[in-house]
Protein backbone atom coordinates (compact mmCIF):
# COMPACT_ATOMS: atom_id res chain seq x y z
CA UNK A 1 0.00 0.00 0.00
CA UNK A 2 1.25 3.45 -0.74
CA UNK A 3 2.13 5.46 2.35
CA UNK A 4 0.39 8.50 3.01
CA UNK A 5 3.32 11.30 2.45
CA UNK A 6 3.09 13.73 5.46
CA UNK A 7 4.02 17.06 5.31
CA UNK A 8 6.60 18.10 7.45
CA UNK A 9 4.76 21.55 8.72
CA UNK A 10 6.66 23.23 12.05
CA UNK A 11 4.54 23.39 14.71
CA UNK A 12 3.16 25.98 16.84
CA UNK A 13 5.36 26.91 20.66
CA UNK A 14 3.36 23.68 22.83
CA UNK A 15 3.79 25.24 26.30
CA UNK A 16 5.04 21.99 27.96
CA UNK A 17 7.76 21.49 25.93
CA UNK A 18 8.48 25.21 24.81
CA UNK A 19 11.93 26.53 26.44
CA UNK A 20 11.43 29.68 27.74
CA UNK A 21 13.71 32.29 25.77
CA UNK A 22 14.43 36.07 27.15
CA UNK A 23 11.89 37.40 24.10
CA UNK A 24 9.06 34.84 25.13
CA UNK A 25 8.94 35.78 28.70
CA UNK A 26 9.60 39.20 28.41
CA UNK A 27 6.81 39.12 25.96
CA UNK A 28 4.66 37.35 28.29
CA UNK A 29 5.30 39.67 31.15
CA UNK A 30 3.86 42.51 29.55
CA UNK A 31 0.43 40.87 29.35
CA UNK A 32 1.09 39.88 32.73
CA UNK A 33 2.32 43.43 33.92
CA UNK A 34 -0.83 45.20 32.07
CA UNK A 35 -3.61 42.64 33.14
CA UNK A 36 -2.29 42.77 36.56
CA UNK A 37 -2.12 46.84 37.33
CA UNK A 38 -5.77 46.24 37.32
CA UNK A 39 -5.50 45.36 41.06
CA UNK A 40 -3.15 48.70 41.53
CA UNK A 41 -6.07 50.64 39.92
CA UNK A 42 -9.18 49.38 41.78
CA UNK A 43 -7.06 50.21 45.21
CA UNK A 44 -6.31 53.70 43.66
CA UNK A 45 -9.88 54.68 42.64
CA UNK A 46 -11.21 52.86 46.12
CA UNK A 47 -9.08 55.43 47.54
CA UNK A 48 -10.11 57.87 45.57
CA UNK A 49 -13.37 57.06 46.18
CA UNK A 50 -13.10 57.03 49.60
CA UNK A 51 -11.46 60.67 49.80
CA UNK A 52 -14.36 62.00 48.14
CA UNK A 53 -17.31 60.50 49.97
CA UNK A 54 -16.01 61.51 53.62
CA UNK A 55 -13.39 61.86 56.47
CA UNK A 56 -14.28 58.28 58.18
CA UNK A 57 -14.34 56.58 54.57
CA UNK A 58 -11.16 57.70 53.88
CA UNK A 59 -9.65 56.71 57.18
CA UNK A 60 -10.25 53.26 56.21
CA UNK A 61 -9.03 53.06 52.77
CA UNK A 62 -6.43 55.32 53.68
CA UNK A 63 -5.47 52.62 56.08
CA UNK A 64 -5.75 50.00 53.68
CA UNK A 65 -3.69 51.94 50.90
CA UNK A 66 -0.92 53.06 53.27
CA UNK A 67 -0.66 49.28 55.03
CA UNK A 68 1.63 46.68 54.07
CA UNK A 69 -0.62 45.21 51.49
CA UNK A 70 -1.02 48.49 50.15
CA UNK A 71 2.69 49.20 50.02
CA UNK A 72 2.69 45.55 48.52
CA UNK A 73 0.21 46.17 45.81
CA UNK A 74 1.48 50.14 44.71
CA UNK A 75 4.88 48.93 44.71
CA UNK A 76 4.27 46.11 42.72
CA UNK A 77 1.95 48.28 40.32
CA UNK A 78 4.87 50.60 40.23
CA UNK A 79 7.41 48.09 38.74
CA UNK A 80 4.05 46.76 36.32
CA UNK A 81 3.75 50.38 35.42
CA UNK A 82 7.44 50.61 34.52
CA UNK A 83 7.71 46.91 32.93
CA UNK A 84 4.99 47.70 30.79
CA UNK A 85 5.72 50.69 29.88
CA UNK A 86 9.48 49.94 28.64
CA UNK A 87 7.67 46.98 26.79
CA UNK A 88 5.15 49.25 24.95
CA UNK A 89 7.50 51.31 23.72
CA UNK A 90 9.36 48.32 22.30
CA UNK A 91 6.33 47.17 21.41
CA UNK A 92 5.70 50.17 19.11
CA UNK A 93 9.70 50.10 17.67
CA UNK A 94 8.70 46.56 16.84
CA UNK A 95 5.35 47.42 15.07
CA UNK A 96 7.30 50.20 12.88
CA UNK A 97 9.44 46.82 12.00
CA UNK A 98 12.67 47.85 13.63
CA UNK A 99 14.91 45.65 16.29
CA UNK A 100 13.32 42.40 15.13
CA UNK A 101 16.61 40.96 14.76
CA UNK A 102 18.05 38.05 18.21
CA UNK A 103 20.31 40.04 19.27
CA UNK A 104 18.79 43.49 19.48
CA UNK A 105 15.64 42.16 20.66
CA UNK A 106 17.50 39.99 23.25
CA UNK A 107 19.11 43.24 23.97
CA UNK A 108 15.31 45.17 24.21
CA UNK A 109 14.50 42.86 26.62
CA UNK A 110 17.09 43.19 29.20
CA UNK A 111 16.74 46.80 29.04
CA UNK A 112 13.18 45.88 29.72
CA UNK A 113 13.61 44.01 33.01
CA UNK A 114 16.81 45.95 33.75
CA UNK A 115 15.12 49.51 33.18
CA UNK A 116 11.67 48.88 34.59
CA UNK A 117 14.01 47.87 38.15
CA UNK A 118 15.93 51.02 37.65
CA UNK A 119 12.89 53.21 37.24
CA UNK A 120 11.26 51.66 40.31
CA UNK A 121 14.01 52.54 42.99
CA UNK A 122 14.44 55.66 40.92
CA UNK A 123 10.60 56.41 41.40
CA UNK A 124 10.36 55.38 44.91
CA UNK A 125 13.94 57.60 46.05
CA UNK A 126 12.12 60.22 44.44
CA UNK A 127 8.36 60.56 45.75
CA UNK B 1 -16.95 39.00 -15.20
CA UNK B 2 -17.01 39.31 -11.07
CA UNK B 3 -17.55 42.73 -9.72
CA UNK B 4 -15.48 41.73 -6.53
CA UNK B 5 -12.96 43.94 -5.88
CA UNK B 6 -8.94 42.83 -4.68
CA UNK B 7 -10.05 44.38 -1.22
CA UNK B 8 -13.44 43.24 -1.07
CA UNK B 9 -12.14 39.86 -0.93
CA UNK B 10 -9.27 40.90 1.37
CA UNK B 11 -11.63 42.65 4.18
CA UNK B 12 -12.24 40.58 6.86
CA UNK B 13 -9.96 37.58 6.34
CA UNK B 14 -6.90 38.31 8.42
CA UNK B 15 -6.22 36.99 11.84
CA UNK B 16 -8.20 38.73 13.48
CA UNK B 17 -11.16 39.79 10.94
CA UNK B 18 -11.67 43.15 11.66
CA UNK B 19 -8.26 44.50 10.23
CA UNK B 20 -6.26 46.63 12.50
CA UNK B 21 -8.84 49.18 13.98
CA UNK B 22 -8.01 47.48 17.43
CA UNK B 23 -4.56 47.12 16.87
CA UNK B 24 -4.41 51.07 15.87
CA UNK B 25 -6.40 52.13 18.76
CA UNK B 26 -3.76 50.61 21.60
CA UNK B 27 -1.04 52.01 19.66
CA UNK B 28 -2.72 55.80 19.86
CA UNK B 29 -3.92 55.05 23.69
CA UNK B 30 -0.12 53.30 24.49
CA UNK B 31 1.27 56.87 22.98
CA UNK B 32 -1.15 59.21 25.19
CA UNK B 33 -0.92 56.98 28.41
CA UNK B 34 3.07 57.10 27.72
CA UNK B 35 2.91 60.90 28.39
CA UNK B 36 0.49 60.75 30.88
CA UNK B 37 1.33 57.97 33.29
CA UNK B 38 4.76 59.13 34.58
CA UNK B 39 3.52 62.33 35.42
CA UNK B 40 0.60 61.04 37.17
CA UNK B 41 2.72 58.62 39.40
CA UNK B 42 4.57 61.63 40.81
CA UNK B 43 1.19 63.06 41.50
CA UNK B 44 -0.13 60.18 43.07
CA UNK B 45 2.68 58.58 44.84
CA UNK B 46 3.57 62.32 46.42
CA UNK B 47 0.15 62.53 47.26
CA UNK B 48 -0.37 59.06 48.76
CA UNK B 49 -0.02 58.73 52.23
CA UNK B 50 -0.81 62.78 53.28
CA UNK B 51 -3.66 63.74 55.00
CA UNK B 52 -7.27 64.12 53.81
CA UNK B 53 -7.31 67.32 53.69
CA UNK B 54 -3.80 67.36 51.61
CA UNK B 55 -5.14 64.82 49.56
CA UNK B 56 -8.22 66.87 48.64
CA UNK B 57 -6.33 69.84 48.03
CA UNK B 58 -4.16 68.00 45.96
CA UNK B 59 -7.32 66.56 43.39
CA UNK B 60 -9.27 69.99 43.52
CA UNK B 61 -6.48 71.97 41.43
CA UNK B 62 -6.82 71.64 37.97
CA UNK B 63 -3.82 69.75 36.85
CA UNK B 64 -3.97 66.97 38.50
CA UNK B 65 -8.10 66.31 38.33
CA UNK B 66 -7.45 66.60 34.64
CA UNK B 67 -4.16 64.28 34.66
CA UNK B 68 -6.04 61.58 36.77
CA UNK B 69 -9.27 61.62 34.30
CA UNK B 70 -7.35 61.15 31.56
CA UNK B 71 -5.16 58.51 32.93
CA UNK B 72 -8.43 56.83 34.70
CA UNK B 73 -10.39 57.18 30.87
CA UNK B 74 -7.58 56.24 28.43
CA UNK B 75 -6.25 54.02 30.70
CA UNK B 76 -9.33 51.96 31.33
CA UNK B 77 -9.87 52.00 27.36
CA UNK B 78 -6.51 50.81 26.97
CA UNK B 79 -6.95 47.62 29.73
CA UNK B 80 -10.32 46.84 28.39
CA UNK B 81 -9.24 46.45 24.84
CA UNK B 82 -5.84 44.81 25.90
CA UNK B 83 -8.07 42.26 28.39
CA UNK B 84 -10.19 41.53 25.49
CA UNK B 85 -7.16 40.48 23.68
CA UNK B 86 -6.00 38.09 26.28
CA UNK B 87 -9.09 36.50 27.01
CA UNK B 88 -9.59 36.10 22.75
CA UNK B 89 -6.23 34.16 23.11
CA UNK B 90 -7.14 32.01 26.00
CA UNK B 91 -10.88 31.30 26.24
CA UNK B 92 -13.58 30.47 23.58
CA UNK B 93 -16.91 29.70 23.32
CA UNK B 94 -19.62 31.46 26.22
CA UNK B 95 -16.71 31.51 28.76
CA UNK B 96 -15.29 34.22 26.46
CA UNK B 97 -17.94 36.14 25.93
CA UNK B 98 -18.52 36.04 29.66
CA UNK B 99 -14.92 37.24 30.43
CA UNK B 100 -15.26 40.44 28.00
CA UNK B 101 -18.22 41.57 28.85
CA UNK B 102 -16.99 41.23 32.37
CA UNK B 103 -14.02 43.37 32.02
CA UNK B 104 -15.57 45.88 29.85
CA UNK B 105 -18.41 46.24 32.36
CA UNK B 106 -15.42 46.42 35.37
CA UNK B 107 -13.66 48.89 33.37
CA UNK B 108 -16.41 51.29 33.04
CA UNK B 109 -17.34 51.21 36.38
CA UNK B 110 -13.62 52.04 37.24
CA UNK B 111 -14.07 54.95 34.63
CA UNK B 112 -17.49 56.39 36.14
CA UNK B 113 -16.33 55.93 39.48
CA UNK B 114 -13.11 57.78 39.63
CA UNK B 115 -14.72 60.60 37.36
CA UNK B 116 -17.35 60.56 40.13
CA UNK B 117 -14.89 61.00 42.69
CA UNK B 118 -12.52 63.69 41.18
CA UNK B 119 -15.78 66.04 40.32
CA UNK B 120 -16.97 65.28 43.58
CA UNK B 121 -13.67 66.47 45.07
CA UNK B 122 -13.63 69.68 42.53
CA UNK B 123 -16.81 70.78 43.45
Amino acid sequence: MAEIKRVERPLSPHLQVYRPQLTSVTSILTRITGNGLIVGVILAVWWLLAAATSPAYFAVANGVATSWFGDLVFTASLWAIWYHYLAGLRHLYFDAGKGLDIPTAEKLGWGCIIGSVLLTVLTILIV
Amino acid sequence: MRYLTDRKRAVGKGASHTGTAHHWSMQVSSVGLAFLVPIWVYVFGSTLGQSHDAVLAVFAQPFPAILTALVIFVGMRHFAKGASMMIEDYAKGTARKMLIIFVVSLSYVITATGLFALVKIAI
